[in-house]
């Protein structure tokens, strides 16, 4: 749909942007911290299998755990170094995960070890898709789901239109948009090989407005023999997530509880293509990635690349944080997770980390109010729920009335209702709650 | 950042909030009613002030006390309480009984809002609620008005207003009707700039249609009013008054007048809005207000009473909950019928 001559969606919420600050700024390489812990459940699915031991010396990219299954992926060495430990680490989510310990050799070239090319000429869809398991490929757009598994077409099925995910709707980051301005290349090479395995015939790459510098350059490298187009749309939150793409750019909307293959359409963050682009036909894995560290209380905000496996308290420390610093999270203000500790890592998953101090959180520390249907919440659903009756369900945990008959389970907890609630009400944290009660009930 | 001692605070996301609070917005009401209200000062002087003074106070008073009652922290800094004292003084004869105002009051609020769970959990609007039990205990009361614009508004009290509680009422010989009921009764019609101006009897907040036009305007400009509702409204009472209007301008009352006249313009812009009871969708908004509006029109011109605004909207605020359900729009990637249950 469009409005105003840019495409977009409808209902969704303006978030302050907050992108200024870094969006100017370029990539740059992060140091290494003096002990990586590379988690191996960085993604959905089963964790990788450790392929080397406690006390071995790793190079920079090489392989240190495999697939475990399809749904897994492999994980390579962040740097090179002596493998201190296989142990548990604690992680975004509270729980232990296991994870490599990896002390990096000071004074190393940190060369990255060549791998087998994966031709994109000569490649079958099949190997490409092996190619991109082994290259340890997620969504970086922060959902970490093995990029592999969606690109694996069931027999029957088929793929007509792909989209190239640049939108970055979330407040502060920067990611993507200096992927984009710098990665270029890398970005097309990617695509070519995503049309390669899906056969869908054309590409689309979705930029907000507010990235007009990104439009503006890949509009002009976009290859002549490419069928596709760069779509710039409206500035509006959650574009970014693929549901409210599809509707907006293709005007077809992915079947309640279905994939987006039942409408012919695959959607693929713009970074998680660069890093396909990239690595591919060196043979190697992802090691390191693009993350915006910024928010109120970061003193040298920017886009860094920055080593899986880098202890949030390292990086912190690197950027310096201002005194009164009381919230770090991993992701943007919208969906990301609050870290519950400086001790867990960046891992393939992190868009960016934004820290606000105590003065910036003042909006958060309102009274909560009873919902006074005001219909705010109502009016910013990009799915078309009713928070504000979902919400008075979940207070009396009526859980399965809120799943059979008010569509629960479609929310993908964008957090527009939470963030227009005037009463203040923890609308999206209810919904999580539910969600998990009526998963318990049906596996019961 | 490294050194001991330092907590970060856990939260779920979204970390960031509009800014917007109940507590802004119900202020935000407050001072759109303010130039209503102070102009109802200007036109009925002293008896205007006390009666706005007296709704309101009692009003907030009986939340304060029924909440302390409760043994839970009062609940009149959010302002609701406020709005509901101001629109319910708004909807009172200017020459009513302190006592009655004070007995509105406390009944609309205790009865229509605390009993109902407080704020969120009002079915009907309170100052509505309030007003519709004086009107049932003292119709005559109810229903006798001054002048506005007296001489000596600002220095004497018509005889009615200190009357002695669980007394009757007298009242000077200077009571007039509304425009409305000069219609209903003889088939009267009230000159429309006076009715746009407020140069009118009636009470105390109907009697200025552009100051009630201009708050809400304000409300809507801040998106702290759904416009679909007084758009609903005034839409419907234009066109089925109008086509009544067509067929008989003699025995109908021209679209107009009806538009601008009784306690139209202040029930749908600042009652009928009232978030509580209105639905939340926007196809429930449409037809929340046409059933408003036919309601009004057919209370006006084949009821017994002159105005029918308060029923409307109180009918209105009942089927809210059925009409948020009965419009609820189709879920994204919803299959067909699935989407409707």
């Amino acid at each position: 749909m469009r409005l105003l001559g840019l495409k977009t969606f409808r209902h969704g919420v303006h978030p302050p942007e907050s992108k200024d600050e870094t969006s100017g700024l370029a990539i740059r390489q992060f140091p290494f911290a003096p002990l990586l812990i590379v988690p191996l459940v960085q993604h959905m699915g089963a964790p990788s299998l450790p392929v080397v031991e406690e006390g071995q010396e790793v190079q920079r990219g090489q392989r240190i755990a495999r697939a475990d299954g399809f749904m897994s992926v492999s994980m390579h060495a962040p740097a090179s170094g002596l493998i201190r430990r296989i142990a548990l680490a604690p992680s975004i989510s509270g729980r232990m995960v296991p994870a490599v310990y990896l002390e990096p050799f000071a004074g190393d070239t940190q060369e990255v070890e060549e791998g087998t090319p994966c031709p994109l000429d000569s490649a079958t869809p099949d190997e490409i898709i092996a190619a991109i398991q082994d290259a340890g490929v997620v969504g970086l757009g922060g959902a970490a789901f093995p990029t592999h598994v969606k690109l694996k077409i069931p027999e029957g099925k088929f793929v007509d239109t792909l989209i190239i995910n640049g939108i970055e709707c979330e407040p502060f980051l920067t990611t993507d948009h200096r992927v984009m301005l710098e990665q270029s290349k890398d970005i097309f090479v990617g695509i070519r090989y995503l049309l390669k395995v899906t056969g869908a015939k054309k590409v689309i790459i979705a930029i907000e407005a507010n990235k007009p510098d990104a439009a503006e350059l890949l509009g002009k490298e976009f290859p002549s023999d490419l069928d596709g187009s760069v779509e710039v749309l409206q500035v509006k939150y959650p574009q970014g997530a693929e549901k409210m793409l599809f509707s907006a750019l293709l005007g077809r909307e992915v079947p309640s509880r279905g994939l987006p293959l039942d409408i012919h359409a695959l959607c693929c963050n713009v970074a998680t293509a660069a890093q396909i682009g990239h690595l591919l036909p060196l043979g190697q894995g992802i090691h390191e990635r693009v993350i915006t560290v910024t928010g109120p209380a970061v003193k040298r905000k920017g886009n860094y690349r920055i080593p899986i496996g880098t202890p949030l308290r390292f990086l912190l420390d690197e950027v310096g944080v201002q005194d009164d610093v009381n919230r770090v999270f991993l992701g943007g203000p919208m969906m990301g997770a609050a870290a519950s500790s400086l001790d867990i890592s960046i891992t393939k998953g992190t868009s960016g980390v934004t820290a606000f101090t105590d003065s910036a959180a003042e909006r958060t520390h309102s009274q909560v109010y009873p919902c006074i249907r005001c219909g705010y919440c109502v009016d910013a659903c990009p799915i078309f729920l009713n928070p504000s009756s979902l919400g008075r369900l979940a207070a009396t945990e009526q859980f399965s009335t809120m799943a059979e008959e008010y569509n629960l389970m479609d929310c993908f907890e964008c957090g527009s209702c939470s963030f227009v609630c005037p009463s203040h009400i923890p609308l999206v944290q209810q919904f999580r709650a539910a969600k998990v009660q009526v998963r318990k009930a049906g596996a019961a | 950042m490294a050194q001991a001692g330092k907590t970060l605070e856990i939260r779920t996301s979204p970390h960031v909030l509009s800014g917007n609070s109940v507590d802004t917005i119900m202020f935000n009401v407050v001072l759109a009613l303010l130039p209503i209200a102070a102009f109802a000062v200007f036109a009925f002087g002293l008896a205007g002030l006390l009666t706005l003074s007296m709704a309101v106070v009692s009003c907030v008073l009986t939340e304060h006390v029924i909440c302390r009652a409760a043994g839970k922290p009062s609940t009149v800094g959010d302002w609701s309480v406020t709005i509901t004292g101001l629109l319910y003084g708004l909807t009172l004869p200017p020459s009513l009984p302190l006592w009655m105002v004070a007995v509105g009051g406390v009944i609309g609020v205790a009865l229509g809002k605390a009993l109902f769970g407080g704020l969120g959990y009002n079915t009907f609007n309170p100052a509505l609620v309030g007003r519709a039990v004086l009107q049932a205990a003292f119709p005559v009361a109810m229903t006798s008005w001054i002048p506005g614009f007296g001489a000596g508004r600002f220095s004497s009290l018509p005889l009615s207003t200190l009357t002695l509680p669980l007394t009757t009422p007298e009242y000077d010989a200077l009571t007039s009707a509304t425009p409305l009921a000069l219609w209903k009764f003889s088939r009267e019609a009230t000159d429309t700039s006076d009715l746009a101006m407020g140069f009118i009897s009636g009470s105390a907040g109907e009697t200025s249609a552009v100051l009630i036009l201009l708050g809400g305007i304000y409300l809507i400009a801040r998106n702290m009013m759904n416009w679909r509702i007084p758009v609903s409204i005034f839409a419907t009472v234009a066109a089925f008054s109008g086509a009544l209007y067509l067929v008989d301008p003699t025995r109908y009352a021209s679209p107009v007048f009806m538009l601008l006249s009784g306690g139209l313009m202040l029930g749908a812009m600042f009652m009928a809005t009232d978030m509580v009871g209105s639905p939340m969708t926007s196809r429930g908004c449409y037809l929340y207000g046409a059933l408003i509006g036919l309601v009004t029109v057919v209370i006006r011109t084949w009821g017994g009473l002159p105005e029918g605004v308060m029923y409307a909207i109180l009918l209105g605020n009942a089927l809210t909950p059925h009409l948020d359900r009965w419009t609820r729009p189709r879920v994204y990637g919803a299959r067909g019928k699935e989407a409707a249950t």
